[in-house]
């Protein structure tokens, strides 16, 4: 089933034709209303006019998660603030935290997309969604909650946590498209199975899967365990949040990229290059349509490919692959980024020294842990036990606190942590070997 | 009238406390005393040794966290009510003991308290007050 058919059908040539008139008038607009990008396109010399062909977009500047940092909280907005009904951010130690803001024309093609991303996924108006994706500041509750109403599917806004009470509403209300991350699906499936509860009389059909990496392994799991189709949903606060690609349930084959709304490119991490069609690189992406706060080729620093063959649903919109990795390295746990300099900061905050640490994960049952190991030195030591549990249980409240993920905290002697060429070896991901 | 003590941060894991007594042994480094507090996951080890410095450097050499602390020895006679009498003495005076740990020296007559107080000069202070005998560093490396 389709949402929009002319939309997502639309033949490439006129699909093309959209995106460079779009283009075009978001050149026009950013130039002359966001200072950031003016500043930009004079130090390139480039001007809104000379932007001819959709190719030509190689021209423009690149966008980095610094930038909307940087002009942090509402610099980059290219309306007046009151033009802007809503806010979102991402997680974020103070400062650093990702603004996106959204005028009332961007959170209805928000909910278009979504709703046309939920139907994709093989939902209809007849469905009971039940949407455990946190509500907040996260883009993921909310995105999903506005698509699914759209539809005019019944939603139960359940969010995340409470897992016993999810498993009975789940049964009681009959719910058949669950909403989560995949890890949260399979936590959700045992804590079924320890309340006593048969999978066979659940309602469930569909699975709406994302905000974190997940394999093809994985899916075949959910989908046995669960009996659903479980199926990829892509998106970042950044661009829009949930909905700018969608699996389709025809195929399950990669994700179609809503190219009317954004375009998309894929580049060498290390070049800013851009590789031809097929290729594996970087997705970086530019928003057409949007208002509030519309970005100009957005490094994503996800990892995939265009695949340009014609999909059998219909859809005349270009699918990425499954994204198959970062190019930076942001941690995704329980479906929270995570960058290892804000643990670093957090570290400094806490003990006003940057000790050597190292971030291991792990996936113990379907759940993703964080040992945070952090190497005890003269400075940090004391002779007595009840220092170093404090020191201990304060890096991990305010890893808690200001991240939202919860850490296990291990103090380790010095040069227990790996070292390569002298730099520690930040990171070790256990999740997926 | 404080006595230095080392501690040592330790892992744990099977073998640690053996490399801690390799590197004092070869640096013929004598134990006075020692007392191993630990956790699910780490521990620490406090030793009262003969040569402090030596020690020290030795272990820092060896990849280990060293501090030094300042303790408080006590001398008391070793019959029933000895370390009660100490701890009377501490309570009235409002002191607060952190850690403590005891042996029993070689003449078999007297008792020797490890103390690691909240205030140090306080507790020396009131100790000495009440005609305690407490242990200078040197008396008691000779020990």
């Amino acid at each position: 089933m389709l949402y929009d058919v002319p939309q997502e059908t639309l033949p490439r040539d006129e699909l093309e034709a959209l995106q460079l008139r779009r283009l075009r008038q978001l050149v026009d607009k950013v130039y002359y209303n966001v200072p950031f990008y003016r500043k930009k396109f004079d130090e390139r010399g480039v001007r809104p006019e000379h932007i001819r062909t959709l190719a030509d977009v190689q021209l423009l500047p690149f966008t980095e998660k610094q930038d909307l940092r940087n002009n942090y909280p509402f610099g980059l907005f290219a309306v007046p603030r009151d033009n802007v009904v809503r806010v979102h951010a991402s997680s974020g130690t103070t400062g650093k935290a990702t603004v996106v803001g959204y005028t009332a024309r961007d959170v209805a093609n928000w909910a278009d997309l979504m709703a046309r991303s939920f139907v994709c996924a093989g939902g209809s108006r007849r469905d009971i969604v039940h949407n455990a994706y946190g509500y907040g500041l996260f883009t993921g509750g909310l995105g999903m909650h506005y698509g699914v109403e759209r539809l005019g599917a019944t939603i139960i806004p359940i969010s995340g946590g409470g897992t016993r009470r999810q498993v009975m509403l789940l049964r009681d209300f009959g719910a058949t498209v669950l909403c989560s991350t995949p890890s949260y699906a399979l936590y959700l499936y045992e804590t079924i199975i320890e309340s006593g509860i048969d999978v066979t009389d659940l309602k469930l059909h569909t699975g709406i899967f994302g905000a974190e990496p997940w394999s093809e392994k994985m899916r075949a799991e959910i989908e046995s365990k669960l009996r659903i189709k479980a199926l990829d949903i892509y998106g970042l606060s950044e661009i829009m949040g949930p909905g700018v690609a969608m699996e389709c349930r025809e195929a399950q084959d990669g994700l179609h990229l809503w190219e009317d709304h954004f375009l998309m490119e894929i580049i060498d991490p290390k070049t800013g290059e851009v590789l031809p069609e097929g290729a594996t690189g970087e997705l970086v992406l530019t928003t057409l349509t949007k208002e509030a706060q519309p970005l100009l080729r957005y490094r994503t620093r996800d990892i995939t490919r265009i695949n340009a063959i014609p999909c059998k649903c219909g859809r005349t919109h270009r699918r990425i692959t499954r994204i198959q990795g970062r190019s930076d390295d942001m941690l995704i746990i329980r479906g929270v980024n995570v960058f290892p300099q804000q643990i670093e900061a957090i570290l400094l905050e806490t003990q006003g020294i940057t000790p050597h640490y190292e971030l291991i994960l792990r996936r113990e049952g379907s759940l993703d842990t964080l040992e945070v190991k952090v190497e005890v030195d003269e400075q940090l030591f004391s002779d007595e036990i009840k220092h170093l549990q404090r020191i201990e249980s304060t890096i991990q409240k305010n890893i808690k606190e200001f991240l939202g993920v919860t850490a296990k905290v291990t103090l380790s002697e010095p040069r227990s942590i790996q070292r390569s060429e002298g730099k520690a070896k930040r990171i070790i991901d256990l999740r997926h070997s | 009238m404080k006595v230095e003590q080392i501690s040592v941060f330790l892992e744990n894991r099977a073998g640690r406390l053996a490399e801690v007594t390799k590197i004092l042994a070869q640096g013929g480094i004598n134990i006075r005393a020692l007392s191993l507090a630990d956790t699910s996951d780490f521990g620490i080890l406090r030793l009262i040794v003969t040569e402090v410095e030596k020690a020290k450097d030795l272990l820092k050499a060896g990849g280990f966290t060293v501090g030094r602390t300042n303790v408080v020895a006590v001398e008391v006679a070793d019959r029933p009510g000895g370390l009660h009498s100490i701890l009377e003495i501490l309570g009235a005076g409002g002191v607060n003991v952190e850690y403590m740990y005891a042996f029993v020296t070689q003449s078999g007559q007297n008792a020797v308290l490890i103390f690691r107080f909240d205030r140090t000069d306080q507790a020396i202070e009131i100790l000495q007050a009440a005609g305690v005998r407490i242990l200078s560093g040197p008396e008691l490396y000779a020990l």
